[in-house]
């Protein structure tokens, strides 16, 4: 039962943070039809603003994680505005490319001006001890991270559906001419949809620095390829299929460790790919492809 | 209030419009009319800033030729589109919303949006189904009204009969007429020259991207060879 119950907090929360990253992606996609492979830096933008912070200004966590989210919140409309901006109504493959650039880029600023070896950050530890809840142990930090991933799925719920921006958004995502054409201004939505993005990487930033302690320049890139994949699976540009993707990913992994003979724990990545390929034959265009809620255009 | 002089209009390299002028004036509803590809999506295109062009659009004075799409809806410019353009994912209540997004008065644009389902009963029991559930004709509806939202000095109407069944279409028209009652100033395109005369003071026939004559709805009503031009019925 508690073998059960720490498993299922571990798919939760490896969830979490996928689904976070994937809506990150997921909301610039739906928006502007980019792939933003340049996310992971964000998060690594996060880290490293830790490390300065910790180093040079303060040891209050609490300052410590606003000022990661809060840096990644910058990166991520600094992004928008001095890369992505010029190539806004260019070809999708451009808008990819450019993506691929700013990431190696940023990778090789970290590499270069900070440090190839991971720097470590101590100060996120405290949110990690072994809770009891109702009997059965479990991470505080695996509970923070579920409850503090629905709460801001929820408000982002909120924000889209109950203000005008947020309706623009979504109208963006069907027809962003039409968008412009109610007098709503493009700057803002592109804004906003980086801005969002950010502050989702700037969680995810958080909880990765936790568990991982430490930071180096390839930080963000391994959990921005399984956001990917949750996003590709749940159906590129859907947000509900970005969180579905996310937790399905997780759900997915955390089972195939519990699964698998220990003999073949190496190979979990290559089980849970597969399932990943089979789900895909099954729905190519993702589970929750945005395609069908589509209707015509005209 | 809307005056437009020696517009050409581009579609990449190609030139749609080949240098048109005319004129709205307030209160007024003014056809565009010509068969298809006359340059009619094209003008209304080009007026809203989506196409790129030369020449002059003024609104009251107002150069509008360098503005940005957003800035000449602010400037008093809104249209219901070909092909309608609904926001199909969105419910019919946040479409109208949407469409009132330039004011600030939240609670006026609710009373607004109140205000069409009055109008339009079939819109107000739909209010929270995906827009993209209606059928064709309440889209249209919805795309007028959504258009007028915005409270705009000149609604511009591209093809609102586009696709519908005749009954709708004499719903359309009738409603149309009951903005113009109200002192709507409208710019019509429309391929059903017939029904778009009958409520227009002027009109403009289109051919091949140049005004091919211009007139009073009467004139161009009564001149048989006109209309045969415009119905293609000889």
């Amino acid at each position: 039962m508690e073998y059960a119950a720490q498993q299922t907090m571990n798919a939760l929360a490896f969830g979490a943070e996928y689904a976070l990253l994937a809506l990150g992606l997921a909301i610039v996609f739906s928006i502007m039809g980019l792939v933003n492979f340049a996310h992971g830096e964000v998060i690594a933008v996060g880290g490293y603003t830790m490390v300065a912070f910790a180093a040079l200004i303060t040891a209050n966590p609490l300052i410590i994680i606003f000022g990661a989210v809060g840096a990644c919140i910058i990166a991520s409309l600094a992004l928008e505005r001095v890369a992505f901006r010029p190539v806004r109504y260019a070809d999708a493959t451009t808008g990819l490319l450019t993506a691929f650039g700013v990431s190696m880029i940023l990778q090789n600023l970290f590499l270069l001006l900070v440090s190839p070896r991971p720097i470590a950050v101590t100060s996120l530890y405290f949110l990690d001890w072994p809770m009891e809840i109702f009997g059965i142990r479990v991470s505080s930090l695996q509970v923070f991270e579920s409850v503090s991933t629905v709460v801001v799925i929820m408000a982002l719920m909120m924000f889209l559906r109950r203000t005008k921006l947020g309706l623009a958004m979504r109208a963006a995502s069907l027809d962003f001419e039409m968008v412009r054409l109610m007098g709503i201004k493009a700057n803002r939505v592109f804004a906003m949809a980086f801005m969002i993005s950010g502050l989702l990487a700037g969680l995810a930033c958080i909880f990765i620095m936790a568990r991982r302690g430490s930071v180096d320049p390839h930080l963000g890139f391994n959990p921005v390829l399984k956001a990917f994949v949750a996003c590709v699976v749940g159906g590129f540009g859907s947000l509900p299929g970005a969180v579905l993707g996310g937790f399905l990913l997780g759900a997915v992994e955390v089972g195939m460790l519990v699964l698998l003979p220990q003999e073949y724990g190496g190979m979990k990545d290559a089980f849970v790919f597969g399932i990943i390929g089979l789900v895909l034959v099954w729905r190519p265009d993702g589970i929750l492809s945005p395609a069908q809620e589509k209707g015509d255009k005209l | 209030m809307l005056k437009i002089e020696n517009l050409k209009v581009f579609h990449g390299p190609i030139e749609a419009v080949h240098g048109i002028s005319l004129t709205v004036g307030k209160g007024k509803c003014v056809s565009l009319l010509g068969p298809n590809g006359a340059g009619k999506t094209s003008t209304i295109s080009a007026i809203c800033g989506v196409a790129s062009c030369t020449g002059t659009i003024r609104l009251e004075n107002v150069d509008l030729s360098t503005k940005h799409i957003e800035a000449r809806v602010r400037s008093g410019i809104s249209v219901s589109p070909e092909g309608r353009r609904v926001f199909s994912n969105l419910s019919v209540e946040e479409n109208l919303i949407l469409g009132g997004a330039i004011r600030s008065d939240l609670p006026e644009v609710k009373k607004d949006v109140g205000k069409w389902f009055d109008t339009f009963p079939i819109l107000g029991e739909r209010s929270r189904q995906p827009a993209g559930t209606l059928s064709g004709g309440e889209q249209q509806m919805l795309a007028i009204a959504r258009a007028l939202m915005s409270k705009p000095k000149i609604l511009l109407l591209d093809e609102p009969s586009l696709g519908l069944a005749p009954m709708i279409v004499g719903q359309i028209f009738a409603m149309i007429k009951t903005l113009k009652a109200e002192g709507m100033t409208i710019l019509l395109v429309e391929q059903n020259a017939h029904q778009a005369l009958q409520l227009s003071d002027y009109a403009y026939l289109l051919n091949n991207g140049q005004v091919h004559a211009e007139g009073t709805a009467e004139i161009l009503g009564n001149s048989d060879s006109l209309m045969a031009e415009l119905t293609g019925i000889t």
